[in-house]
């Protein structure tokens, strides 16, 4: 395993981690947005490109998107 | 269950977890000692036998494009499902805000900075989604990736304010068709293969040359099938999660 395969390794268990223990919705979405770029960048340096550019478009993007549009959403009604 | 209990419960159960990954671990083949024939076989027979250079792609859209058309049958019932959930309700209204319904007027609180880039980018990421769908069968990704990146393009068109216009000018009816005409085209031409072929799903079109455009045979029209599909589909939860954001509003 390469020096770059460990330091994605850590830095996915270190972003998951605090993914998991934010407690904040609206950090917690961001912050699950850079899992997602992380995790992309695993499977990169992995060699496996095309599931890096899926998990990058539909974590880092799509995903947090969503979350942060129902966010958006669940607030405005409260207002 | 006080929260006592569920900590030790917690920590039986996630203690016996951890050592039985470890274990598995254990027994993984090394990185790139690849153990088993069928990966192996893809690698030996993408080139020779489908003319195509990426071998993910091959397998998704050639060899196992059955399972590719369930998993479009998945996302398809995903939009659905979200387009149900996310209908305007009986006590809800579409109603823009006034200030976004004023024709030129800008919202105030976005900054200028963010807009220009949402605008600028919107060029460029279209381009960037619509090279990875045409280049499925030669380089990393294909439809579904660069579906998602296109679908993202509304994203960009949100964030530089100019969501209202768009919606005003329209794409929104070719959205709502796109997801429909892309599993349908995917499904079609493996009913193609029925005809011209031997079977559903056979690559009947002539391979050309690896390494170009169009070559591959029925792998680029399924990536494009596919790309359409995902295009619509994300785009479509996307718009239908902006409208309940920006549009809708209870009475």
């Amino acid at each position: 395993m390469s020096v770059l395969q460990v330091a994605a390794l850590l830095l996915v268990a270190v972003v998951g981690t605090a993914t998991a223990l934010t407690r904040e919705p609206l950090r917690q979405a961001i912050l699950s947005s850079l899992y997602g770029l992380v995790l992309g960048i695993l499977f990169f340096v992995f060699q496996a490109p095309d599931v890096a550019l899926s998990q990058t478009a539909v974590g880092a993007v799509a995903l947090p998107l969503m979350i942060l549009l129902a966010l958006a959403k669940v607030r405005g009604g409260a207002r | 269950m006080t929260a006592a209990v569920r900590r030790a419960v917690f920590l039986v159960f996630g203690a016996g977890l951890l050592a039985l990954l470890l274990w598995s671990f254990g027994g993984l083949p090394d990185l790139g000692h690849y153990v088993g024939p069928y990966g192996d076989l893809v690698n030996a027979l993408t080139i020779p036998e489908r003319h195509s250079t990426d071998a993910v792609t091959t397998v998704n859209f050639d060899v196992r494009g059955f399972d590719t058309l369930g998993e479009d049958a998945i996302l398809f019932a995903a939009v659905v499902g979200v387009a149900v959930l996310l209908r305007v309700l009986r006590d809800e209204h579409e109603r823009p805000r006034p200030e976004e319904d004023a024709s030129g007027r800008r919202i105030e609180n976005t900054s200028s900075a963010i807009r220009l880039l949402g605008a600028g980018l919107v060029g460029p990421t279209i381009v960037l989604g619509l090279y990875i769908v045409a280049h499925g069968q030669l380089t990393p990704g294909g439809g579904f990736q660069g579906g998602v990146i296109l679908a993202t393009a509304l994203l960009l068109v949100f964030l530089s304010d100019q969501y209202i216009t768009l919606r005003r000018v329209g794409p929104m009816a070719l959205i709502e068709a796109a997801e429909g005409v892309g599993v349908a085209g995917f499904a079609l031409i493996g009913v193609a293969g029925l005809i011209w072929g031997s079977s559903y799903m056979e690559n009947f079109l002539p391979l050309g040359t690896t390494g170009t455009l169009l070559s591959a045979g029925t792998i680029p029209l399924n990536s494009v099938a596919v790309g359409v599909a995902v295009t619509g589909g994300f785009a479509f939860m996307l718009s239908e999660f902006l409208e309940q954001t920006l549009v809708v509003r209870r009475e």
